[in-house]
């Protein structure tokens, strides 16, 4: 039996280790603050020299994404990372990848924006991640992790949601969980596959040359017929719909016997985790519930503990934009209000309390 | 009389049955023609994996039976990279226009031939987007006509045509650099040389080979595909010239 490891690391360091230790094919990157240690974590550990890993440094991000178009389509398994406006650049090849539904895994360790904005934390790439960023409909399946544990734990569980689907997979960080250091159970190291071993397990569709035994495999986007592209759109709709059946993911905080609920995702359902204990040391019944898939949505835990509930708030690095998905659930039955820091400021479980408490008194 | 040991000439089966979009005169269907008989007689068919464009060579996935990645515009050389990086014991290639590698796609190129990728690169250059209509190239001729430039291209408002290939020449990643044409038996011969060549050098590790082709588009220039060939003789040629720049 192995012996399990724990180390102390920075997430964005361990997004590096976890993918090496996961059998990662190739990473492709653009340097940005507040990520940039994911790259330099990979070029320190060579993992070229152990398992073969490739690892490149790109000229941009655009290069970056379309590199993982280019290595994900021979079935490897790849992988990026970057922040904020990095990711508004590889929405092109994000919607690309998505068409030609080919794998791979995006970080994203958010910053403020708009335009260069601020290198602190925010979660204000919430619409673009979820309700697309490039052109065209599609999905990406997102994981928003709420501590460096989770960092290390949703690098596997990424590439191992992309191969099912063949889909494009972000893991929604923000700069606080990029930054900040924690103890980690490291995961256990798996191999890379072979070709064949690809193969076998997720299928024939990867383009690595085409023997004289089977047609030849094409990763593209495009199809000039609407009566097939139509078709094609309605395919990923049926994928995206077995997606949220299978993978929708959340965690529950003193919900059972809850009034008042907080949702809040990756950072602030960790600061908010905090505001639900000083509530119920104030005899306030509150309870946190903490999306762990941004896509699909966990719409139906929502609607569950709705009948218990006075009211929600929505909590958010952001002025307002998962609000929009809980009053979605939601559906006006109870108010929903937003409390929302922005450009970088990060609230204080304290604070989220006063909103928390503004929110009883106003009922 | 017909006779198999007779044969001088056959169809490879590289080239798949589908009938070619390409309009009479084009340059595409001769150069994957080529490319197809390098695959066919280095044996390479199922170690290739082509990269098709955005442009009139968008399709080229349907005529050669091969394995294909479809790029976004420009973005040809990034896939390229990482396929290869990837997958070392293959041959990779990209197939672009000149929209899509001197234009839109230049960084991608120029940072892909500059870290000394152990790709080939097709480049076809006939001076103008054939696939949108006709518009602008960066490599269109000072005064020609396009539909983004109907009294001639101007420097003043469009700047000069852009000899990408001598710049990519002067990149240290890259091993082997030419111009080629295919409007004659002559040139078809060197061109199919020179893409041989350069398939054979990405498993040598020396870096890029690069390979432009000066081509014709016919529809987009507005000529016959007769008046086409001497248009590209008396004008592209000057500008364009063929030929070797770098071999190493």
């Amino acid at each position: 039996m192995e012996k399990t490891e724990y180390k102390l690391l920075k997430g964005n360091e361990v997004i590096a280790i976890a993918a090496i230790r996961c059998g990662c094919d190739g990473y492709f990157g653009y340097p940005i603050t507040p990520q940039s240690e994911v790259m330099e974590t990979l070029m320190e550990l060579k993992p070229w020299e152990t398992t073969g890993m490739v690892v490149l440094q790109a000229e941009s991000e655009v290069a970056s994404i379309n590199m993982l178009y280019g290595g994900a389509a021979t079935g490897k398994k790849v992988f990026t990372s970057s922040s904020s406006p990095g990711i508004s650049l590889m929405a092109e090849g994000l919607t690309y990848l998505a068409g030609a539904e080919l794998p791979c895994l995006v970080v994203n360790v958010v910053r403020g924006g708009p335009g260069l904005g601020t290198i602190q934390p925010a979660q204000s790439d919430y619409f673009q991640a979820t309700k697309g960023g490039g052109h065209g409909d599609y999905r990406l399946i997102v994981l928003a992790p709420a501590s460096v544990q989770e960092m290390n734990d949703f690098v596997d569980l990424g590439f191992e949601l992309a191969f099912k689907y063949r889909n494009p997979v972000m893991i929604l960080s923000d700069g606080m969980i990029g930054q900040m250091m924690e103890k980690v159970r490291l995961s256990p190291e798996k191999p890379r596959l072979t070709n064949a071993e690809i193969e076998e397990r997720y299928g024939s569709w990867t383009v690595v040359g085409k023997p004289s035994t089977r047609e030849r495999h094409i990763a593209t986007s495009l199809e000039l017929d609407s009566a097939k592209q139509e078709k094609f759109n309605q395919k990923l709709v049926a994928k995206y719909a077995e997606v949220t059946k299978n993978e929708t993911r959340y965690e529950k905080i003193m919900c059972e016997d809850a009034e008042y609920l907080i949702v809040a995702y990756g950072s602030s359902a960790r600061i908010s985790q905090k505001t639900v204990e000083l509530a119920r040391e104030k005899g306030i019944k509150l309870g946190l519930l903490r999306p762990i898939t941004l896509y699909p949505y966990p719409t139906e835990a929502i609607r569950e503990i709705l009948p218990q509930l006075k009211s929600v708030l929505a909590v958010e690095m952001s002025t307002g934009q998962m609000v929009e998905d809980v009053r979605l659930a939601v559906n006006g039955k109870i108010p929903v209000e937003h409390y929302g820091r922005a450009g970088g400021m990060i609230p204080s479980p304290e604070e989220v309390l006063d909103a928390v408490e503004n929110l009883i008194w106003r009922k | 009389m017909i006779k198999p040991e007779n044969a001088v000439y056959s169809r490879t089966k590289v080239l798949t049955d589908n009938i070619m979009h390409y309009c009479p005169g084009c340059s595409h269907g001769t150069v994957h023609k080529l490319i197809a008989e390098v695959i066919d007689e280095m044996g390479i068919q199922d170690k290739t994996i082509g990269v098709s464009p955005v442009g009139c060579g968008v399709f080229a996935y349907n005529y050669l039976d091969i394995d294909w990645l479809e790029a976004a515009h420009g973005r040809a050389p990034a896939l390229a990279t990482a396929a290869k990086r990837l997958n070392p014991d293959r041959y990779v290639f990209t197939y672009q226009g000149d929209g899509d590698l001197a234009s839109i796609g230049t960084a991608e190129i120029m940072h892909a031939c500059n870290r000394g990728e152990n790709i080939v690169v097709i480049f076809i250059n006939n001076a103008i987007y054939g696939m949108t209509g006709g518009q602008m190239a960066p490599t269109t001729l000072v005064g020609q006509v396009t539909a983004t430039t109907p009294y001639g291209r101007n420097v003043e408002l469009n700047g000069y045509p852009l000899k990408i290939t001598e710049l990519i020449a002067q990149l240290p990643g890259t091993c082997y650099v030419t111009r080629q044409t295919v409007y004659n038996p002559l040139t078809v011969r060197k061109a199919k040389r020179a893409i041989r060549k350069a398939f054979e050098n990405s498993m040598l590790k020396k870096g890029t080979s690069f390979v432009e082709v000066v081509g014709t588009c016919s529809s987009g220039w507005k000529l016959t595909p007769v008046e086409a060939n001497q248009w590209m003789v008396d004008n592209m040629f000057p500008e364009y010239p063929l030929g070797d720049m770098k071999d190493i």
